[in-house]
């Protein structure tokens, strides 16, 4: 398989919002390039006619009575917030001017 | 007088309950033996004193008006920093928590809690649970008690050298590829992953969710079954815990017994990468099982040789989603909000700022990973692989109760070593992550110093999915045996601090 550039690494970034800089952009390309080339051994199987496994324990879903129960507070749920106003998270512009 | 940081927490729970001893007292005599050593050893993020010292009046009033205790109340523990803790800082080690006061408990932390077990702090981690040394938490290496130039293991590292430097007789950490076991073997400490599923992991900060279990930390193997039996057990709040009885773990580890056992020995779990000193520890201790009356049957798992690969797919692909919920909008860190930049410019800033090397390098293969036109090739690769590792251990257990191997390929290397070398770094997982991606049981306990660097050596012992109790079963004998041919813990061996 291929090894990985620079410029896949800034659009990985990009995708992952990491704000990378310059150096570590160039840091981080040979170091993933390295990982990249050790675990691509897992595709010897991929023809072979395996199951995929997600998780350990065969999982269904988990269902529980719709009830109203105590829970975190107003006050407690925005007590990490890096900013509130109105007993709302208050985040930074989202959308553009137009 | 007893130095009650040299009790085991089976005997301090006694004394405490027996009114010997108060667990104020207890408690006081490890903050001061934390205050004493842990500049050198920094095994902790965060010290709790007054809430412990709440705790422990708690549990002394409760003894005081004849109520009957839990068998580890008032006990002193470490909690990894990866558990919420309602009231307490909860960093996972990583600069993008810092100052976060989570407003509610997990449920391991509650269960310690009912359980009158005081929680002393929250200890040093790699960041998110990411790394096998320790280094990669955002607030300084954990030193090795064993030689403080050394790497205590990781990710779990400030739990494992809590242990090992007697400020606390417990601790909890987190396994994802082998955070609890590989830290217990390179200080000489025993710690067990519980089957995936048995202990809850509602309020574990999550790194990769079909890999992350929490489990106990000690320097005896009774010590870890009494924690785990407090810890473990169902919780509708985490719809992957197994609603199915604990196994009594408590019994097997009072009933310590080998005899007519069919052991395994993966012939895998040896050669290139493997230190002469933990193979020589390794045949011993396999030979003392013989000993004791097992019978030792030499088995072929071929498909471990690709488990550190399909691990470093699966647990970076469910590591890059999990970490997409640090965001800078809700909690936790936020850069970069001045106005002149959009909420997703902030969130970039922010986990630029805020996550360490290692996280984003696992944030970036996994979304690599998981891209469009590479996801069969890797992540669904990577699911087969983890199918053929599962299977492989099926068939062993079909013909053996338990497996056994070194935890770990070598002893604590040096802090710095392989600090940017990943992949270097990512060996010292080889032998315990196969247990994280089948979801079975697993122990490591001190089986001796490695002749060339006195340094502790880990014997790993793998039992199917929900079997834990034959871990501390084997895992009793195998310590009774080791303690009598040593004639005294392990662990008395390492240096004073």
């Amino acid at each position: 398989m291929p090894g990985i550039s620079r410029e896949e690494v800034a659009h990985l970034a990009k995708l992952a919002r990491l704000e990378l800089k310059d150096e570590e952009l160039d840091h981080f390309a040979g170091q993933l390039d390295d990982i990249i080339g050790a675990v691509a051994a897992v595709s010897d199987v991929a023809d072979e006619d395996v199951p995929p496994t997600s998780h350990p324990l065969p999982l269904t879903n988990v269902m529980r009575p719709d009830e109203v129960r105590p829970s975190l507070t107003p006050e407690q749920a925005l007590s990490g917030a890096p900013a509130q106003e109105q007993q709302r998270f208050k985040v930074p512009q989202i959308l553009g001017e137009e | 007088m007893t130095d009650l940081t040299k009790l085991t927490a089976a005997q301090t729970a006694e004394k405490i309950a027996s009114g010997d001893v108060t667990a104020v007292e207890v408690t006081e005599a490890h903050l001061a033996r934390i205050e004493a050593v842990d500049e050198k050893v920094h095994a902790f993020l965060h010290v709790d004193r007054e809430g412990a010292l709440a705790q422990a009046r708690a549990v002394d009033a409760q003894r005081e008006r004849g109520e009957k205790l839990g068998p580890l109340a008032g006990v002193p523990l470490a909690l990894k920093d990866i558990f919420t803790t309602e009231g307490v800082p909860t960093t996972v080690g990583s600069k993008i928590l810092q100052g976060w006061i989570p407003p509610y408990d997990a449920t391991v932390t509650r269960k310690l809690k009912e359980a009158g077990v005081v929680i002393l702090g929250k200890t040093n981690m790699d960041e998110f649970a990411m790394g096998s040394s320790t280094e990669n938490s955002a607030f300084g290496p954990t030193g090795n008690p064993w030689d403080l130039t050394r790497i205590p293991g990781g990710s779990g590292g400030g739990s494992a050298a809590a242990l090992a430097a007697f400020e606390a007789p417990l601790a909890i950490g987190t396994d994802t590829g082998g955070s609890i076991r590989q830290p217990a073997a390179v200080t000489g400490t025993v710690g067990v992953k519980p089957t995936y599923g048995g202990v809850s992991r509602y309020g574990m900060v999550a790194f990769s969710s079909s890999l992350d279990q929490g489990g106990p930390c000690a320097r005896t193997v009774l010590d870890a079954a009494l924690l785990h039996s407090v810890i473990a057990g169902h919780d509708e709040l985490d719809s992957t815990s197994i609603a199915q009885p604990v196994p009594d773990v408590v019994a097997a580890a009072r009933n310590g017994d080998v005899a007519g056992l069919r052991v395994g020995v993966v012939q895998e779990f040896r050669g290139e990468g493997y230190q002469d000193g933990v193979i020589q520890r390794f045949d011993e201790s396999v030979e003392l099982l013989r000993e004791l009356g097992a019978e030792i049957v030499e088995l072929s798992c071929p498909s471990f040789a690709k488990g550190l690969a399909a691990y470093y797919l699966i647990a970076p692909s469910e590591c890059s989603s999990n970490l997409a919920r640090f965001d800078a909008m809700r909690y936790g860190l936020r850069t970069g909000d001045d106005g002149s930049h959009s909420a997703e410019e902030v969130t970039a800033l922010t986990r630029e700022a805020g996550f360490g090397d290692e996280v984003k390098r696992r944030i970036m293969l996994g979304t690599y990973a998981l891209s469009s036109g590479y996801y069969d090739a890797y992540y669904g690769s990577a699911q087969k692989v983890r199918t053929l590792i599962t299977r492989d251990f099926e068939k062993a257990f079909e013909q053996v109760d338990v497996v056994v191997s070194p935890t770990t390929p070598t002893t604590a290397f040096p802090i710095g070593e392989r600090v940017d070398d990943p992949m270097a770094m990512y060996l010292a997982d080889v032998c315990t992550l196969p247990s994280n991606l089948a979801g079975n049981a697993a122990m490591s306990l001190p089986c001796g110093l490695a002749p060339e660097d006195g340094l502790p050596v880990g014997l790993q012992i793998v039992a199917p999915a929900m079997a834990d109790d034959r871990l501390y079963r084997v895992g009793a004998a195998v310590e009774a045996a080791f303690q009598a041919r040593w004639g005294h813990p392990l662990l008395e061996e390492a240096p004073s601090l």
